[in-house]
Order: C-alpha cells, then sequence, then structure tokens
C-alpha cells in the first residue's frame, strides 16, 4: 500500500474527503471530539440557514452557530434605506433568539479568533470550540491595500463603503442628508467579482432618486472600474434615462487607486482627481477575515475554492465554506445563491455523517434592485453541477423584461420570506 | 504511521468510491429547498405576494409550472426559473411540496367580506375548490389560508384576461361582481 493520504484524496477528488470525514463522525478514524458537532460560523444569509436545515434533517447532531453580533443586518434592501426609503433599519435585521428556540440551534455570541483545521478547533473570544465539521459564512473582507492611503478602520468613518449592512449604511445616509443642495456624490465601485453585482447601480438609482427630490444641482457620479455595467445594464440605463437624466454621471473603466480624506477626492490610476461632498468608496473585496484565519483562502488570495457540491473547502477537509467567500462556479455573490448553497451544504454534511450518499448541487439565484421608490427589477436562474463545475442551467437565467411595480411587490416578499427563513 | 494511513485510506475506500460513484442527481428535497427562499421553508410563505406551495397538490404545482415553463401562465421570475427544471424535476417538487402541511397564516382581513365569501363559496366554487378550499380537484390549486394579496394579484389577472381562465371558472366567475369576488378570497384567506 504505497498510497498516501494526500494522493489518495487528489486521486478521489473532493467528495473522498466528505466520505472520509463520515467515518470520523462514527468510527473514530481522525480528529479527537470524536462527536457530531457541526460549528458555523457567520449568522448571515449562508450561516443561518445551514445551521437551521441541519438540525432540520438531524436533530442528533449538535450546531453551533458563533457570531459576534446579537443581530444581523440584511444588505439586500439596504439601498432603499440609503435613499429614504426606510425609516429605520428594522425590516431588515434579524435575530437568532427563534433559530435556538424553534431548531435547537446553539447561538454563542463570540468572535472568532483562529481555526486550527488539524485538531478541528474554533477559538473565539469566549473559549475553544471543537468540530467535526466546520462551515464558514463569513461574507467579505477588503482589499484596502489595492487603495492607497485606505486605512481599514479610520476611511469608512469618512468615505463609508456601506457594503456591510449596519452603521455604515446609516453612515451614508446620515452623509447624504447633511450635504448641501448642489454637492456630488461618487460612488466607486470595484472590480468584479464582489458583493451583489447590481448592487451598486442600484445605489445609484436610490441616492439619485433621493438627490432629485431633496438636493436641486446635486449628482451622482459613478466610478466603476469594470468596462462596463457588471449586472441588468440594459435595465438601469433605461431607469436612469426615465427618473434620473442628467443626475447620474457613469464613467466606466475608472479604477480608484488613491483616496484623499482630507481633501475629499478620490484618485483614478493615481492621475485623475475626482471630488465629492459625499463620496462612498467600495472598495475592492476578498473572503471575509475568518476564511483567511482557517487557510481556505486560494491562491488568488481572494476566494475559496470549494467543492461545488459540498462546499467543503478543496484546501481542508472537513471545513465548509459558503456565501460570497466561496467559489460557486456560475453562481453570483448574492444573499439567495448564499442561502441555496447553505442548503446543499447542510444536506451533504448530514448525509455524510450519516454515511449517506451525497447528492448533487440544485440552486437559485432571485435578486431584486429597486430603481425608484415603486419600481424594481430582477435577476434569476437555476444552478446545476455539470463536469465538476456549477453552471447556469441554459434557459434559466436572465432579467426582467422592463421597470415594473408588480416586481417590486413581489421583491418585498422576497425580503419577507428570505428574512423569515433564516430567522425561525 | 504508515501501517495507520494505509489502513485508513483502505477502510474508508470504500465509502469514498462509492459516495463518487453514487453522488445522486438532486433529490426532490435538494430541489424544493431552493425554492423556500421566497415561498418559506417547506414552502409555507410569509410574504404576502408569494404564495404558500405547502399541502398543495402535486398536480396543481406540476400544472402551474408546466404553464410557467410554456408561458401560458405570465410569471415574473417563474417563466425563466421553470425553465431550469426537467419534467421529472418538476414532478419531484409537486410531490414535495404536497407532503407538507398546509400553511397557516395569520392576515388582516375583514369579517364581514369572510362571512359573505362563506355563503358563496359552496354554490359557486365548491364543486373544484373542496373542503373549504383546503383540497382542490385535480390540478385546482388549495385555497385556504392562502395569502390575501396573492389571491388578489391573480384574480386580477383573469379578469384582465392575462391569465387564462378555466372554462369551469369562467362560467360562475362572469355574472359575479368584483365586490363577491373579493368576499371569497377574503372567506379563503381565512379558512385554517
Amino acid at each position: 500500500m504505497t498510497l498516501d493520504r494526500r494522493n489518495f484524496i487528489k486521486l478521489l477528488g473532493g467528495a473522498s474527503s466528505l466520505a472520509l470525514a463520515a467515518c470520523a463522525g462514527t468510527g473514530g478514524l481522525s480528529g479527537p471530539t470524536g462527536g457530531r458537532r457541526v460549528v458555523v460560523v457567520g449568522g448571515g444569509y449562508g450561516g443561518t440557514i445551514a445551521a437551521k436545515y441541519i438540525r432540520m434533517m438531524d436533530s442528533s447532531i449538535e450546531v453551533v452557530l458563533i457570531e459576534r453580533n446579537d443581530h444581523f443586518v440584511s444588505c439586500p434592501f439596504s439601498n432603499l434605506y440609503i435613499g429614504g426609503l426606510m425609516k429605520d433599519l428594522t425590516p431588515l435585521t434579524i435575530k437568532y433568539d427563534k433559530l435556538a428556540a424553534n431548531h435547537g440551534v446553539k447561538v454563542l455570541q463570540a468572535e472568532v479568533t483562529g481555526v486550527d483545521a488539524a485538531t478541528k478547533v474554533v477559538k473565539t473570544s469566549t473559549g475553544d470550540v471543537t468540530y467535526d465539521r466546520l462551515v464558514l459564512s463569513p461574507g467579505i473582507e477588503f482589499r484596502t491595500e489595492e487603495i492607497k492611503g485606505y486605512d481599514l478602520a479610520a476611511t469608512p468613518e469618512i468615505m463609508p463603503h456601506a457594503w456591510k449592512a449596519g452603521p455604515q449604511t446609516i453612515l451614508l445616509r446620515k452623509q447624504l442628508e447633511a450635504m448641501k443642495a448642489g454637492g456630488n456624490v461618487v460612488i466607486s465601485i470595484p472590480l468584479a467579482p464582489f458583493r451583489c453585482p447590481p448592487g451598486p447601480y442600484e445605489r445609484a438609482s436610490m441616492i439619485a432618486m433621493y438627490l432629485k427630490q431633496h438636493k436641486p444641482g446635486s449628482k451622482v457620479i459613478i466610478l466603476d472600474a469594470n468596462p462596463d455595467i457588471v449586472s441588468k445594464k440594459g435595465l438601469f440605463l433605461k431607469g436612469w434615462k426615465k427618473h434620473y437624466d442628467g443626475l447620474i454621471d457613469y464613467r466606466a473603466a475608472k479604477k480608484v487607486t488613491e483616496i484623499d480624506t482630507r481633501g475629499m477626492a478620490v484618485l483614478i490610476e493615481g492621475i485623475e482627481e475626482v471630488k465629492g461632498a459625499v463620496i462612498n468608496v467600495i472598495p475592492p473585496q476578498k473572503a471575509g477575515h475568518i476564511a483567511h484565519v482557517a487557510g481556505v483562502v486560494g491562491t488568488d488570495k481572494k476566494w475559496c475554492p470549494v467543492n461545488p457540491m459540498t462546499f467543503e473547502s478543496t484546501l481542508h477537509k472537513n471545513i465548509h465554506v459558503v456565501g460570497d467567500s466561496c467559489v460557486a462556479g456560475a453562481m453570483p455573490k448574492s444573499g439567495y445563491s448564499a442561502n441555496s448553497e447553505a442548503k446543499a451544504c447542510a444536506t451533504n454534511i448530514v448525509n455524510a455523517m450519516n454515511g449517506k450518499e451525497l447528492i448533487d448541487f440544485s440552486g437559485i439565484n432571485t435578486c431584486y434592485s429597486f430603481l425608484s421608490a415603486k419600481e424594481a427589477v430582477e435577476v434569476t436562474g437555476v444552478y446545476k453541477v455539470d463536469k465538476g463545475a456549477i453552471i447556469a442551467v441554459p434557459g434559466s437565467v436572465g432579467v426582467s423584461p422592463d421597470l415594473s411595480e408588480t416586481e417590486a411587490i413581489y421583491a418585498e416578499s422576497w425580503l419577507k420570506n428570505i428574512l423569515t427563513e433564516m430567522s425561525t | 504511521m504508515t501501517m495507520k494511513w494505509s489502513g485508513w485510506a483502505l477502510a474508508a475506500g470504500v465509502l469514498a468510491v462509492s459516495a463518487m460513484a453514487q453522488a445522486a442527481p438532486p433529490t426532490a428535497a435538494m430541489l424544493s429547498n431552493a425554492c423556500a427562499g421566497c415561498h418559506g421553508t417547506h414552502g409555507g410563505s410569509a410574504g404576502p405576494s408569494m404564495p404558500s406551495l405547502a399541502g398543495q397538490s402535486d398536480k396543481a404545482i406540476v400544472d402551474a409550472m408546466k404553464k410557467f415553463k410554456s408561458g401560458a401562465r405570465p410569471a415574473t421570475v417563474m417563466g425563466r426559473l421553470a425553465k431550469g427544471y426537467s419534467d421529472a424535476e418538476i414532478a419531484a417538487m409537486g410531490e414535495f411540496f404536497s407532503k407538507q402541511k398546509l400553511h397557516a397564516t395569520n392576515q388582516t382581513l375583514d369579517k364581514a367580506k369572510i362571512a359573505k365569501g362563506a355563503s358563496l363559496q359552496e354554490a359557486n366554487c365548491g364543486r373544484c375548490h373542496l373542503e373549504d378550499g383546503k383540497e382542490g380537484k385535480d390540478d385546482t390549486p388549495a385555497m385556504a389560508s392562502q395569502w390575501l394579496p396573492y389571491m388578489q394579484i391573480q384574480m386580477a389577472d383573469y379578469l384582465s384576461g392575462k391569465r387564462k381562465m378555466p372554462e369551469q371558472m369562467q362560467e360562475k366567475v362572469k355574472p359575479m361582481s368584483k365586490a363577491d369576488l373579493e368576499a371569497l378570497l377574503h372567506f379563503y384567506a381565512s379558512v385554517k
């Protein structure tokens, strides 16, 4: 027997490590815990669903959900607050008490400080937690090193990113309210892939809506690092023409490389300066901090490669990554994608732990964007695994034919349903 | 150590290989769980314009999905999403949701309209919408406890001709006033 463990895993691909771990759960072949505990880190769109679905499918598996906050604020729909369509963030906020009460998820409010993949331990601010399986759904972190002058702590207080919902969302709104009429709002968009591809363009729409009503003479300047609008292009252009003609100055291929918080300016490629009264710098992104700590980020140093069926890291067995942090093939980095990914991950974790066969991935993305107070558009798609990669099922991917009040009504129910699913 | 790894690999090998070989196509649950982001866990909707799928008959789900797929039924997202599934997958999803318990909703409804609807429903709709709308004949959807806003959107689509009304339904609906139809929807939404 010359086959060592490493070659063995390589030979059989990602699925093998899951099957091996199925033995670990019952036979104690690897790992010191020998129990049936799944630890989920991150209580957002992916983590809550993974925790809940594992418990729904097999209540004999202990699930510990570790999240540093006692609540979660949804990024989807937070642009509506920024535009003034919501008086506070309550409709976007969920708590975890019902996940505990209804499903027996053990919620631990703590900061994760380390992951030891070899001994299967998550280190937290309140102590160590051992696991048989670890699910990471840590969202995103910013590649601030790509913007000269950007300080992760200080800069967002002056030039909010508002790309993690909560205090940042409120700050951006406050800055807009305080801005003198006639001032310009600058939105800088990083190169794709980033969280929520249509999000920056929806934000521009919502801010333009507010400026039109309350700040005569003001406009939005979009500095897009991408060569063109990344998502729902035709619909955004149509909506801007219809509602905000002359109020949105879209500039393609303008990559912000430097900022000047004192001069309230950004620099494009280190040369061209653009000033703004309010500057919303959305920095380039990478997997959430915890993914880097756990060593599951790929050679690109940005995102986490995973098995497309189980969402198990290809770098560390027994660690799964779902949501914005993972590379999920054709699926966009959206809340709904995270929801679908978490369910498939949960299904296959439960199956692996019970020695049952693994199930191929099937998932959906639906993503709504508001163009005005009453009109929304959407993009949808059904996704499956084909030849080892997640692909869009032909014919299922597409966008709304037009701006639509009906879509806006459905969008409201989308939010209600998805947040209810995460929190009850 | 060498011994240990070899033994481990050997013991696990059978399982691993079988897991690879048998990676099963998406199950009914795998397919249907993806719908829950919009239709609620197990198809019990919390969003007033999205219908609950829980407790619908498999025939009703399959009929709806096929009409979405062909374009016969007007839709926003569903026309595209339905194209993402084979007939066998749609049948599996229909079966999954038909096995879930009817989802009880708490809605603000008009008591007088509920009473009026209750008096109209048996004679007018009871042939297809069975058991106070808890069940449906053939591919007739269950309406009990369904969201009022969802049903109002559908009724508006029926009346405008956007959604094709079944012939038997046309016979009954045509002579009815809008107030009567509204009362019927309040009644069905109230049934638990």
